[in-house]
């Protein structure tokens, strides 16, 4: 498969024309359609790559294709003192993991493509095209993160996702609140982004090379920093500093919510699917790096379930249907560093494809909504769209279910796979956990109950024209802008005309979307429902295929054992009973040794982490131990980490956890909804800090902006006092040189000249009497001279 | 007998008329005569030295300054003749131009 640099090449080409000759020429078909084939060729190429790379065996399932040198060797000198050669080329890996990613990235996105091609009917032609541009850049930019086989070209698509992330938040430019929502997406990935440059530095200081294997196998045969923080540490949490800026986790999440304010189709790509992933992946691309340095582990973990933790309180009050959507996502990428965290990168690699399906879906289906109700995303002014938008409902039900973890759908595959491995390593992460998920299903279905639920409470219409609002007056030519502005002061400002798709005349009442839209909401609703099946645990009589297809990304390529294997498997035989009991007190140890027993092929780390009397070399081990479902069928019932039936009862508690989180939404908004009302009186202080997100916007407004405006202000007083006054006074001080100069001139240059003069002309009044002008004056005085001189001449002789 | 004594006291005696002639008149004609009058004073003292040495030289010269004095006298006439067609007179009072 020497074309998968194709595979970016195609969506940048779409972007390329769409952008530059699109936009003035393209009529909104054409521009439509080149996205989408675009995007469909790509699609097409992708999959081509994976059935090709799944013809392989599995250890030999990467490719690398480097078709052009992007800079050539510079020598730059190391850590060590030695001189390394800096030299990157454009280089595309197509392993495992990648080839996840793009089919993702490539699938989705071409659905979401398809959609929007419905959803943005009503732009104007320009813009229309201008919005295909941006996406398929997007695309472009997210498939070269995923495909670049070294830091740096990953490195292109992690600023180029940003960019294309600012740009199409602030699509909606006009808007003030879209285009401060852009610069604060823009801003606080910076933030993040400057981790993750300090981190490839580090790298290339360390490693002398910036390519993903071969850092990956050095840092396999290094040891293991369970004792102290060193150097890898310091690399992985630089590196985890810009996932936590791309993938919005504490403290950096605030931009994501905010980034609700592009369309719809783009919080569905970007803000969920594709991006805000592009953390997770990175930190699975460095499941080397990140499995060697167990305190950094410790920290993903932790921020990953507080994120998701906190994100899905705030979740639970928040009335506008986008932003539930997108505090879900912020709490489901930390279930996704969970994950990591506790090194199990084959699950949240897992659950970031189930959830791009779900959360796709989700997003796509509330783009629907608001698409029906003309702009509206106050979940406060829907309700009972049940038997309006039959399709849109049973899709998002679909989803809801996912996201909740229902089994069989995806999400329950994926996610109960993270709580699992939560449960092995930190049983108060896994209690957290377990109560986001409860969380999780309670706001989801919330967000349906008020939505789909109950009765009408949006704005009134008629069902054959004119708008039924009593006291509007519109004309009848109103356009679909005016209505939903009408509207607007009804929705609380959420419904001024931000998502505006006018074009198809008045609004009569919600309404189904059109076949470009469902027809995308169905496909992903099937993957949301399927997609979970490749990675169906062995405790459920599957062999989780997609932990086995992933886990050579994961792993350091040692050529010959660096540690004896024979004595470590014996290390493992002999822990593996201590393993097997459930409950015992240090978790950490079980799976460090239950790793061991089957990680005979990683053996270098699994050395390390093996060491006894080491309990934070758990990470490594757990890692390792990220193949025991695939690798070894007979692990998940033989006792690998825990008997079948302790397995079995964790799936039922977050199966029954999920059913509760929507029974209990069932009955606050559906059954009862006055309960919601009195619980939020009763609790009212921690309904409004809720409501208020916790006030950390606010909290960063007093902080990270006040100071930073504090000290602007600081240094614009100096730049006007201190260097203009520098600036000044070189100016004053020019001036007054230049005064004295002058006076110098006129007074002693040309007073020196002028007194040349006025001795000439004063000596000449005396001796101008000379010149008589009479001749015979002149010959009187030549015939004295000449006497004169013959006198002396004769005397002298 | 004439000696060289005799010729030299001529040519002073000529030579001390012209230039008393030159300091003191006022007529520009009177003036240019006399200067003439000089010249052939050194004319006579060329050929009185001539004479004696027996060396042709100087009569030769004595000719060239006859020359010479012709060409002068007919120039300075011209100019005189000039400057009366301006100023209606010859007094050479009146030719104060390169005054200060």
């Amino acid at each position: 498969m020497h074309l998968i640099w194709l595979i970016p090449l195609l969506p940048a080409f779409g972007a390329l024309v769409n952008g530059v000759v699109g936009v003035r020429y393209f009529s909104k078909r054409t521009a439509g359609l080149l996205a989408c084939g675009t995007m469909a060729g790509a699609l097409a190429l992708s999959l081509y790559a994976f059935f090709e790379l799944l013809g392989l065996a599995p250890e030999a399932r990467e490719y690398v294709v480097r078709p052009l040198t992007w800079i050539s060797a510079l020598p730059l000198q190391l850590k060590d003192g030695s001189i390394g050669s800096f030299s990157i080329p454009w280089g595309f890996r197509l392993d495992p993991l990648s080839a996840m990613m793009i089919l993702v990235v490539t699938g989705i996105g071409f659905l979401i493509h398809v959609y929007s091609v419905g959803y943005m009917h009503g732009e104007s032609r320009g813009a229309y095209a201008r919005f295909f541009s941006y996406l398929n850049l997007f695309v472009f930019f997210m498939l070269m993160l995923v495909l670049g086989d070294n830091f740096a070209v990953m490195f292109v698509g992690w600023e180029g996702v940003g960019l294309c992330s600012y740009l199409l938040i602030g699509y909606y430019y006009e808007k003030k609140s879209a285009s401060d929502a852009g610069k604060k997406a823009f801003i606080v990935n910076r933030i993040g982004d400057w981790g993750f440059i300090l981190g490839m530095f580090l790298v290339f200081s360390v490693f002398g090379t910036l390519d993903f294997r071969a850092v990956a196998n050095a840092a396999g045969s290094m040891p293991v920093e369970s004792a102290a923080f060193g150097t890898l540490s310091l690399i992985t949490l630089l590196l985890f500093v810009g996932a936590i800026g791309k993938s919005a986790q504490i403290p950096l999440y605030v931009w994501l919510p905010d980034a609700m304010e592009g369309p719809t189709p783009v919080s569905a790509l970007i803000h969920a699917a594709t991006m805000v992933t592009a953390g997770v992946y990175m930190v699975g691309r460095n499941a080397v790096l990140f499995s060697h340095s167990p305190e950094t582990m410790q920290i993903v973990a932790i921020v990953g379930v507080a994120t998701a933790f906190l994100a899905a309180t705030i979740g639970l009050v928040q009335n506008d249907i986008k932003r539930v959507l997108a505090y879900s996502t912020v709490s489901q990428l930390g279930f996704m560093f969970l994950a990591m965290g506790v090194g199990a990168f084959a699950a949240g690699a897992f659950h970031l494809m189930t959830h791009a399906f779900f959360k796709a879906l989700l997003f796509l289906c509330s783009g629907s909504v608001i698409h029906a109700m003309a702009g509206q995303q106050d979940m406060r002014h829907m309700g009972g769209l049940k038997k309006y938008l039959p399709k849109t409902y049973v899709t998002m039900l679909v989803g809801t279910f996912a996201i909740a973890g229902m089994p069989p759908l995806s999400g329950f595959f994926s996610k109960d796979e993270i709580l699992f491995r939560a449960f092995l390593s930190n049983k108060i992460i896994w209690g957290v956990a377990v109560v986001t998920a409860l969380m999780t299903a309670f706001y989801m279905f919330r967000l349906m109950s008020m939505t789909f639920f109950g009765t009408y409470r949006g704005p009134a219409f008629e069902a054959a024209g004119g708008h039924g609002r009593a006291g509007s007056g519109h004309g009848s030519a109103a356009a679909h802008g005016a209505a939903s502005a009408s509207h607007g002061g009804h929705g609380g400002g959420h419904a001024a005309a931000d998502d505006s798709h006018g074009g198809h005349g008045e609004w009569h009442g919600p309404h189904e979307s059109p076949n470009s839209m469902t027809i995308p909401l169905q496909i992903l609703a099937v993957g949301a429902i399927i997609a979970g099946f490749v990675g169906v645990p062995a405790a459920l009589w599957g062999d989780n295929v997609i932990e086995g297809f992933l886990h050579p990304s994961f792993v350091a390529r040692v050529s010959e054992g660096h540690a004896s294997a024979a004595v470590l498997s014996g290390f493992a035989a002999a822990s593996e009973p201590k393993a097997a009991a459930l409950g015992e007190s240090a978790p950490a140890s079980e799976s460090k040794g239950a790793a061991a027993g089957r990680q005979a092929a990683a053996a270098s780390h699994a050395a390390a982490a093996a060491a006894p009397g080491e309990p934070s070399g758990a990470a490594a081990g757990e890692q390792a131990g990220t193949t025991t479902h695939a690798a070894s069928p007979e692990g998940g019932t033989a006792g690998g980490h825990m008997p079948w039936a302790g397995e079995m009862g964790l799936m039922l508690l977050s199966v029954c956890v999920g059913i509760t989180g929507i029974l209990v939404a069932y009955r606050f908004y559906v059954r009862a909804p006055e309960i919601a009302d009195k619980l939020a009186q009763r609790w009212a202080g921690a309904h409004r800090v809720l409501s208020n997100k916790y006030y950390v916007d606010e909290f960063y407004e007093a902080t990270a902006i006040a100071g930073t405006m504090a000290s602007a202000r600081g240094l614009w007083v100096f730049d006007a006092n201190v260097v203009d006054g520098a600036v000044n006074g070189t100016g004053w001080l020019t001036m007054f040189w230049s005064w004295i100069s002058h006076v110098v001139d006129k007074y002693v240059v040309d007073g020196l000249v002028n007194f040349v003069g006025a001795v000439m002309e004063e000596g000449s009044v005396v001796f101008r009497r000379l010149q008589t002008g009479l001749i015979q004056n002149y010959a009187l005085v030549m015939l004295f001279g000449v006497f004169a001189f013959v006198s002396i001449y004769l005397m002298s002789r | 007998m004439m000696t060289q004594t005799h010729f030299l006291v001529l040519s002073a005696a000529l030579f001390m008329i012209g230039i008393i002639g030159v300091m003191t008149r006022r007529n520009i004609i009177i003036v240019l005569m006399s200067m003439e009058l000089m010249l052939n004073a050194v004319n006579i003292n060329l050929i009185a030295f001539s004479r004696q040495l027996g060396d042709v030289t100087g009569q030769v010269f004595a000719v060239f300054v006859i020359c010479v004095a012709a060409a002068e006298a007919a120039v300075g006439l011209g100019i005189i003749l000039a400057f009366y067609r301006n100023k209606e007179t010859i007094n050479i009072d009146e030719m104060n131009l390169m005054r200060w």
